[in-house]
């Protein structure tokens, strides 16, 4: 079936079966492949997306669920090509990650949970990433990064 | 992981969700969030060949003051619940029980109406609503009906919903006394080994998580307390009545002995 759908401010609109996930649908029929697909059963977090501004694990939900709605993969969060979101500026700077792979979902984890916590302590960033697993466990330095990230959005303690 | 291949309709309404079920019988499973639904299609595990989308039913969604209990729509997201201001002041154990439910991602998309429906025993909120007296309005072909939550949760991911029936309203009654929640998992956004929840509402209720194939009441320890007994010889008796299962994380006797420990220390943070 069609599913419609605007990912990152562009508008898609490919026919898939009603199982296509929405990681799929982002990765195959949309050609972005900076969402990753990690354990496949929504514990690992790698494929987290925005949808309509909130964190989804896009291997658990179906496209077709997604319809209508906004999508933001990590390929849309820069505001340019010269330029970094600042999340992404602060897991640069603060080297918030190791071998990489969990990196899109943590950051796209960390915008929705900034979005809804501005100004979080670091036990609220550890909590707030739960749904995100680390395989190199570099989880210190990406806390740093979240919490580095919300001094410079504006919120910061 | 691919599910196997389904017809996906998209209900507008409440009737028409009961009228894609009346149609599809036990064919057609319906989609709330989907938070537990997807992950056992994708298993295999289940394979409905039509799927009742009624996550867009966005009039049952809602927290709502009742006067003695509170209104929350079936399709009311966890994230919702644990940002009710209502639900805060009129019922905090629920909000801090919907609160450690999986992580963030989870609790933007799962449904209250959607746990409850699926019965899990290992399920952070079923057991909650054991606890707080809860009671489930219920739409069918023949109208609509009320099941009290103890007799809801019927066995093994089977509650008192019939294949034809939508769970559209879960009527919780006020509870602002004490209360505290102990979840013990290994991994921090997984379900619960053993969960156990206690609420102060008059009396002391206690309720458990993954100690048998539905949600329990830990009768023994509440009668117990009701006679005067302590905490500690209360807490003791957390296992009795209990059919706890093995799986990969724990042995019955393993679960046994976490149920004992965490009533005791929810009977305490609760100030039972």
């Amino acid at each position: 079936m069609q599913v419609s759908t605007t990912v990152n401010g562009v508008a898609q609109s490919h026919d898939v079966e009603p199982r296509t996930l929405l990681v799929q649908y982002l990765r195959e029929a949309c050609g972005l492949t900076g969402t990753k697909v990690g354990c496949d059963t929504s514990s690992c977090g790698a494929c987290t997306v925005l949808l309509d501004g909130e964190s989804v694990k896009s291997c658990t939900m179906f496209a077709v669920q997604a319809d209508g709605g906004a999508v933001t993969t990590i390929e849309g969060l820069a505001p340019s090509d010269t330029e970094l979101h600042p999340v992404q500026q602060a897991f640069h700077e603060k080297h918030g990650l190791q071998c990489g792979f969990c990196t899109p979902g943590m950051v796209m984890a960390a915008v929705s949970f900034l979005e809804e916590n501005p100004n979080p302590t670091e036990r609220e960033v550890r909590l707030g990433l739960e749904g995100n697993l680390c395989r190199c466990t570099g989880y210190h330095n990406i806390v740093q990064a979240v919490l580095e990230a919300a001094g410079k959005m504006g919120g910061g303690r | 992981m691919i599910p196997a291949a389904f017809e996906y309709v998209r209900a507008d309404s409440a009737d028409a969700a009961l009228a894609a079920l009346a149609e599809h019988g036990d064919d057609a499973k319906l989609l709330a969030g989907g938070m537990s639904l997807i992950p056992l299609m994708k298993l295999r595990l289940a394979t409905p060949t039509v799927l009742v989308d009624v996550a867009r039913l966005t009039d049952l969604s809602y927290v709502r003051d009742a006067g003695d209990h509170v209104a929350i729509g079936a399709l009311t997201r966890h994230r919702d619940l644990e940002t009710s201001a209502l639900l805060a002041e009129a019922c905090p154990a629920l909000r801090g029980v919907a609160a450690e439910v999986g992580d963030n991602q989870v609790r933007h998309r799962g449904t209250l109406g959607g746990s409850v429906a699926h019965g899990d025993p290992a399920s952070d909120l079923p057991a909650a609503l054991l606890a707080l007296d809860a009671t489930f309005v219920v739409r069918g072909p023949g109208g609509e009906r009320t099941v009290a939550a103890e007799h809801f949760f019927q066995g093994f991911l089977e509650t008192a919903l019939a294949p034809d029936e939508l769970l559209t309203e879960i009527r919780v009654p006020k509870a602002t006394g004490g209360w505290n929640y102990q979840k013990f998992n290994r991994r921090a956004q997984d379900w619960a080994i053993v969960g156990a929840l206690v609420v102060n509402n008059g009396s002391t209720r206690v309720a458990l998580v993954n100690m048998a194939g539905t949600p329990l009441r830990a009768r023994s320890v509440e009668e117990a307390l009701a006679g005067g007994a302590s905490v500690a010889d209360a807490a003791a008796l957390a296992a009795e009545g209990t059919d706890a299962p093995a799986d990969l994380n724990a042995s019955p006797e393993y679960r046994e002995h976490l149920a004992r420990v965490l009533v005791r220390r929810a009977l305490e943070a609760a100030g039972a």
